[in-house]
């Protein structure tokens, strides 16, 4: 009981840390454990862009952009920590990249008012501006993914994809569970048969569930992974000889560091995404001059370029620009997370301005509503290319089935707004 | 000195059985009482709530829940997080089957509840022992994630298989859900974690505790001279489920809000409270609580000094923090193996020699 005391001391400690006025941005990042792989590049991504604004233009609008980076080991426990301890420094908007601590965030955020961003995770549902009202995961969601691949299937089958069949190797967990509803109504209307195999985390145990594929001869196999999961997979794949480029990936099991482990077996394997890929833009410019060689890269910083890092990239530029929308409304440069949400809200990207930015058709251009957060849910189709170890656009950003996602959504955000009784937003 | 028994007379059986029996002592607990009752719900925000006072109440409850089955009555178990799980998912059925019903009460029912299950699972313990039945404990904690995995019941066919704690009351106070303040979320806790610990400090100096460390020591000894093995390892298993389970109640409706299985009741759950319990010490309930204080914020100050006052990356903050944990748990191995509360106890002994030690 005498902890309690010391606990005291600390506490006192940490009240006297400075407000100062900046717009801050927390990364909730994870560069340990079984997912540190994705992680890092992400967070790094995300750091460099923000460091990159605050160097050559002085931060969004005159204002200088402090970010706040905090451990999570992708642990929905610390997660918390980290939100609590972020928050009272007046955080802007939280992108957590996991779907654990999305779902955990979402509750508390909304009390709070900041606005929470899971760009391609987190809650699909939240697309339902009208119950999720600070939660936003524009540009597509998981859903979108799902049927994206299946969309792919059907063009490279000619429209026909009656009686395949389709394995989903998913991270047994609230991630990896988030695309099967979507998956099984598509199979109902396309007739194709799914056979769900969930891995356990962290996902290393997966000789199993690749002898059943193995047994079973799945046409296409399409995997929900994340971290140490995606590398295993993809041997295991080249293990028992499945061809690769029937082997789909959803946007988190599509970077450089899942495939090169297993080297040119893993030639031909796709995945889909929902931004470009590369370093063929003007931003990586300034991102050398101002951030990596001037010594200000975040973590190692040789991560610049690679899949991961743009999405941090594109994760950061979006709330960016959110923050300048915020600012053109309000007419102040010192904005709230409650102004910050608004700026989200009325967020609109068009190609001109990614081309000003200097990423032009890095991502899609699309505009953000009360009621739609979710954005277009364009998805585009990559395939890694093992001797050049470089990843390409195989098919453009397409529309997905938004029908049979649209009523999925109504009815899981319509559970969620009935259990915790929410009215309408919009 | 000041900590000395010497006129401190005892005229009656009661007043010389009490838990405090030195009156330093006693009036130490009463003002950590009044402070932690009447003092800290006033000073409280979200911040230390949420990262440090219920994590540490919450794992309180659990450590000593294992310590009362592990370090009283010698049966090692690795089976605490799935019990902690089924205390969760417990509570989050009833709270979502009846939601005009007190959450005080949901919590109790789902601490019954686990006690059912734990006593199922230490069934087996009649006829193993040691290393054996922590095999079959450790059985117990991968069957019941499976489970809640598996069968959608159980977290009411939800799309992602997690469980979200709806706003739940108790005498119109909010205590679940985002909107609930941070005062009345620690004292529920707090409540609990009392009620739980004066329990198990009462039971343990009673019959049932004599008999569960007669069974502890010498199994066969204590059948001879007529303990009930399967009573005194029910008991225990009960016991012990039953305040695990309300831990996990706690942990999930009160504290995090939304679980996923797999995630926060996985094996590093049953490990993390089993390291409570031993760098706290095994058969003390001081030791549950010095043990949960001790690995609840030894990552917060490492993280505040590390990342937050020295300015260092935070992945070698978080790496540093398990080599120290790790590290630390072979210093208590070997320089202390009774824990903390043998620390403290010594720390005491010395107090009451002070200033003239022979």
């Amino acid at each position: 009981m005498k902890m309690k005391l010391t606990t005291l001391a600390l506490g006192a400690l940490m009240a006297a840390g400075p407000v100062m006025a900046d717009l801050v941005f927390p990364s909730l990042s994870y560069r340990t454990g079984p997912y540190a792989a994705g992680g890092i590049p992400f967070a790094d991504g995300y750091a460099d862009y923000f460091t990159m604004l605050n160097e050559r233009d002085g931060g969004i609008g005159g204002e200088p952009i402090r970010l706040v980076e905090c451990e999570t080991g992708y642990n929905t426990e610390k997660g918390v920590e980290c939100y609590e301890s972020t928050k009272g420094e007046g955080a802007l908007v939280y992108q957590p990249l996991s779907t654990g601590i999305t779902y955990q965030l979402i509750p508390k955020a909304t009390a709070d008012g900041i606005p929470i961003h899971t760009m391609g995770y987190g809650r699909t549902s939240a697309a339902n501006g009208n119950v999720f009202s600070n939660v936003f995961n524009y540009p597509a969601n998981y859903w979108n993914g799902a049927s994206g691949v299946v969309n792919y299937l059907l063009e490279s089958n000619g429209g026909d994809i009656n009686g395949k069949k389709i394995a989903l190797v998913y991270h047994n967990s609230a991630y990896g569970k988030e695309p099967i509803r979507t998956l099984e109504e598509l199979s109902k209307k396309h007739g194709f048969e799914l056979k769900a195999l969930p891995v356990d985390h962290p996902g290393q145990e997966q000789k199993s569930q690749w002898l059943q594929i193995r047994r079973d001869r799945p046409d296409y196999v399409v995997i929900w992974g994340w971290g140490v999961m995606n590398q295993v997979a993809v041997q295991e794949a080249a293990n028992i000889r499945f061809p690769m480029e029937n082997f789909i990936g959803v946007w988190w099991s599509g970077a450089e560091h899942d495939v090169l482990s297993a080297g040119d077996a893993a030639n031909g394997y796709k995945a889909i995404t929902f931004h470009n890929v590369g370093s063929d833009f003007p931003v990586f410019d300034d991102i050398k001059k101002h951030v990596v060689d001037a010594g200000k890269a975040a973590g190692a910083g040789d991560q610049v370029g690679t899949v991961l890092y743009n999405r941090g990239l594109y994760a950061a530029m979006l709330a960016a620009e959110a923050v300048k929308t915020a600012q053109d409304m309000h007419g102040v440069t010192d904005i709230t997370p409650q102004q910050m949400r608004d700026g989200m809200e009325a967020l609109e990207i068009t190609e001109e301005k990614m081309a000003a930015l200097g990423m032009p058709n890095f991502g899609p251009s699309f505009k953000v509503s009360c009621e739609n957060h979710g954005g277009p849910g364009l998805v585009g189709v990559n395939q890694w290319d093992a001797a050049s170890k470089t990843w390409s656009l195989i098919s453009d950003f397409k529309p997905t089935d938004g029908e049979v996602i649209g009523a999925l959504v109504a009815e899981d955000s319509g559970a969620y707004a009935a259990e915790n009784k929410i009215e309408p937003n919009c | 000195m000041f900590y000395r028994e010497a006129g401190d007379f005892k005229i009656s059986y009661t007043q010389d059985n009490q838990t405090f029996p030195i009156r330093f002592d006693r009036y130490r607990y009463y003002a950590v009482m009044i402070f932690a009752f009447a003092v800290v719900p006033f000073l409280i925000n979200d911040y230390w709530a949420n990262a440090i006072m219920l994590p540490f109440l919450i794992y309180a409850i659990a450590a000593i829940g294992l310590n009362i089955l592990t370090g009283y009555c010698g049966q090692v178990s690795l089976g605490t997080g799935g019990f902690m799980a089924v205390g969760a998912y417990a509570c989050y059925k009833l709270m979502t089957a009846f939601p005009d019903v007190s959450m005080f009460i949901h919590v109790l029912l789902a601490g019954g509840i686990t006690a059912l299950v734990g006593v199922l699972f230490g069934l087996p313990s009649l006829r193993i022992k040691g290393f054996y039945l922590a095999v079959a404990t450790l059985a117990a904690q991968f069957f019941l994630v499976w489970l809640f995995n598996r069968v959608p019941w159980f977290y009411n066919y939800s799309a992602s298989g997690q469980i979200n704690a709806p706003e739940r009351d108790v005498f119109g106070i909010i205590i679940t859900g985002p909107n609930a303040p941070a005062w009345a979320t620690y004292l529920f806790c707090l409540i609990f974690l009392t009620l739980c610990a004066l329990i198990a400090r009462n039971l343990t100096r009673g019959t049932v505790g004599r008999k569960w460390m007669a069974i502890r020591d010498m199994d066969i000894a204590a059948e001879i001279i007529g303990v009930n093995p399967l009573k005194a390892k029910m008991t225990a298993f009960a016991v012990s489920s039953f305040f695990v389970g309300i831990s996990g109640a706690l942990f999930f409706a009160v504290y995090l809000g939304a679980v996923e299985v797999g995630e926060v009741f996985g094996i590093q759950k049953s490990f993390l409270v089993l390291f409570m319990v031993i760098i706290g010490g095994l058969g003390s309930i001081f030791g549950s609580f010095a043990g949960a204080a001790f690995l609840v914020l030894l990552p917060v100050v490492l993280k505040v000094v590390g990342a937050d006052m020295l300015g260092w990356p935070t992945d070698i903050v978080a790496h540093l923090q398990l080599v120290i944990v790790g590290a630390l748990i072979i210093v208590f191995l070997i320089m202390e193996p009774h824990g903390l509360a043998q620390l403290w106890r010594v720390a005491k002994e010395k107090l009451r020699l002070w200033p003239f030690p022979h």
